[in-house]
């Protein structure tokens, strides 16, 4: 059928169409930029590419004159390090508490409405507790990822495990398995990869915690620098800083869909099938 | 194929226009209806009670302008927004206005400093004692802010400087949540957050801005062109400013609650903050402040800060890459590359009655 609904584009037209908007978004900046610097040429607010060139230098090339470190490496080191730990503790906490719930009654009657409240508490709103809780170290900024992304992951794996079709827990019983041995052998193995996709839907949340924490209190990261610069306005740190960070989650996404692919073929499988 | 591109850049630019990020606004022109932004602030209180009670507008009516304060609730955000060429004018102190405006291109004129912080920003120990033993510690502040600044002053009077101590930005939300934890012993926040830190328990105050008065100043910040441009608005806005200031004066309970309630505070709050801000009533005060040679060396030494925290850019040579005006002519700095002008042109007209 000729309609439009019908036609694909070949894999070449295809890219080419995917880069489009990333172009026409870059002349849009080159045009607004250039109309700014043009009226004042040490506008700060949309900074031309040379400027750029020169931030990404400073930041990322040369040692900093005041410790001898390279900015941008701490930043990011440092920034990866929390969320890193951040993510791990929520992804064995989640298994931890979500398996039980989706599969215990007796677990689920008493903890699933509190999981599903204490789920909604906005973190950002009780920071002065957590801050009492946790000191204002490394401790409270990991905290606050967990304590914003852990139960977002435990509802999600929750509501896998009771999808789990009950035959299989009726057949495992009929072959002699125990609870533990059927969460061992039956629940586990299906769930790492729901895991795995959960966390990868949650790395966005992760993120935003992250700089938040950061633009509380750090010494430094890459939210950390993006509000410090942000006191006045330099522009040209900032946005290669966001580009930097929209790449790297970009990045985890992609190696957690390929880690997921590689370890769990057949769930891949099963979901192409669906 | 030529006349597509020269179609579609111009398609680009006008759609750039639209979107607001055109230097349109940026552009000096006589006007006649003009957008002024603050910031909840004991100092600019005023503002609010002068926009509220129609004295603004009738300030504005007198010079045939419209005038309108827009309230931003964060204050960089605020300044950030009058150096893209957003507002007309904005409220911010000293060393903002050098290392933002300033420091971003945009040739800024004090129009009016209202007062200098006299206690107002403080800082604060916990369980210690004396100013000297900060030493060592980690001390928390919003980094490259008035408070680093009142820091870096604080340490230079006790023979320390910067590398003895730890700076860990902290916002200025956070900070007295920040006094709970234990591992926070030294603090420099500003009012109202230092005397709300300062009922808890151990917390002793050992230097405030009261030890380098007139440093600290809090000011109306218009654009040097369109100020050029638009004489009207700057008589307009001091004329209304003294006039509050001069309920202000007589203690005008009424005016004083409103502007308590409008920070969040009780009148008693509010009085006592005022306690610790020296403010200029009375025009006379304000020509004489603006006059004085201890200006120029507060903003020699705001400048040096500056450049040393790498506020003026990285292509400033020295402290005095970006030039400052005085009233009677006095500089410093670069004279080609004159960006913060203070005048006293308009206290004066208030001072002489001939607004």
């Amino acid at each position: 059928m000729k309609r439009f609904m019908n036609l694909k584009p070949s894999k070449v037209t295809a890219f080419f169409l995917g880069l489009l908007p990333f172009i026409i978004a870059g002349i849009f900046y080159i045009v607004a930029s250039d109309l700014r610097l043009a009226e004042n040429p040490n506008d700060k607010l949309l900074p031309s590419m040379a400027s750029f060139s020169e931030a990404i230098d400073r930041m990322a090339l040369t040692p900093s004159k005041r410790t001898g470190e390279i900015l941008f490496i701490e930043d990011t080191s440092a920034s990866l390090h929390r969320l890193g730990l951040g993510i791990l503790i929520s992804a064995v906490l989640a298994m931890l508490i979500g398996i039980p719930l989706g599969f215990i009654p007796f677990v689920r009657a008493g903890f699933s409405p509190f999981v599903a409240a204490f789920s909604m508490v906005p973190p950002m709103a009780i920071l002065p507790i957590l801050f009492i809780v946790f000191g204002m170290g490394e401790i409270a900024k990991v905290a606050l990822i967990v304590i914003g992304v852990t139960p977002l992951i435990v509802r999600d794996l929750q509501q896998r495990v009771s999808e789990i079709p009950a035959e299989q827990f009726i057949k495992a019983q009929t072959l002699g398995g125990s609870s533990w041995s059927i969460v061992i052998r039956v629940i586990l193995p299906q769930i790492f990869p729901r895991l795995l996709d959960s966390v990868r839907l949650t790395l966005g949340t992760a993120w935003i915690f992250l700089i938040s924490a950061e633009a509380i209190s750090a010494t430094e990261g890459l939210g950390y620098r993006i509000f410090l610069v942000r006191r006045y306005m330099s522009m040209d740190v900032i946005l290669p800083y966001v580009a930097w960070i929209t790449f790297l989650a970009f990045l985890f996404d992609y190696l957690l869909k390929k880690l997921t692919y590689k370890l769990f073929p057949w769930y891949s499988a099963g979901k192409e099938n669906a | 194929m030529k006349n597509i591109f020269q179609s579609t850049s111009k398609l680009l630019v006008a759609a750039t226009l639209v979107m607001g990020l055109g230097a349109s606004s940026l552009m000096a022109e006589v006007k006649d209806k003009f957008t002024v932004s603050w910031t909840i602030y004991v100092g600019w209180m005023p503002w609010d009670y002068a926009q509220q009670k129609g004295i603004v507008d009738k300030w504005a009516k007198k010079y045939g302008i419209e005038i309108d304060l827009v309230q931003v609730n964060d204050y960089i955000e605020s300044i950030n927004q009058y150096t893209a060429g957003k507002f007309d004018g904005c409220l911010m102190t000293n060393m903002d206005a050098l290392t933002i405006p300033a420091a971003g291109g945009v040739d800024s004129t004090a129009l009016i400093m209202g007062d200098f912080s006299n206690g107002n920003d403080g800082i604060i120990l916990k369980g210690k004692k004396n100013l000297a033993d900060i030493k060592g510690q980690d001390v928390n502040l919003v980094e490259l802010s008035v408070s680093h600044y009142l820091l870096a002053r604080g340490l230079e009077s006790v023979g320390l400087s910067e590398r003895d101590v730890k700076v860990v930005n902290t916002s200025d939300a956070d900070i007295v949540a920040a006094y709970s934890s234990n591992d926070v012993t030294a603090l420099v926040p500003w009012n109202p957050q230092l005397s709300e830190i300062m009922t808890k328990k151990d917390a002793n105050l050992v230097f405030d801005s009261s030890k380098i008065p007139g440093e600290i100043i809090d000011m109306l910040v218009i654009n040097t062109e369109i100020l050029k441009d638009n004489p009207k608005l700057a008589k307009a806005l001091t004329g209304a400013w003294f006039e509050v200031m001069s309920l202000m004066k007589k203690g005008d309970t009424k005016a004083l609650t409103f502007m308590a309630e409008a920070s969040g505070t009780d009148l008693a709050g509010y009085k006592s903050q005022l306690k610790s801000t020296k403010m200029f009533y009375d025009p006379k005060e304000a020509v004489e402040f603006a006059d004085s040679s201890a200006l120029p060396n507060t903003m020699k030494k705001v400048s040096e800060f500056s450049f040393n925290h790498g506020l003026l850019g990285e292509g400033a040579p020295d402290a005095g890459f970006i030039g400052m005006e005085f009233p009677n002519g006095k500089r410093f700095g670069d004279p080609k590359n004159i960006k913060l002008r203070f005048i006293d042109t308009y206290v004066k007209m208030a001072a002489e009655g001939k607004l």
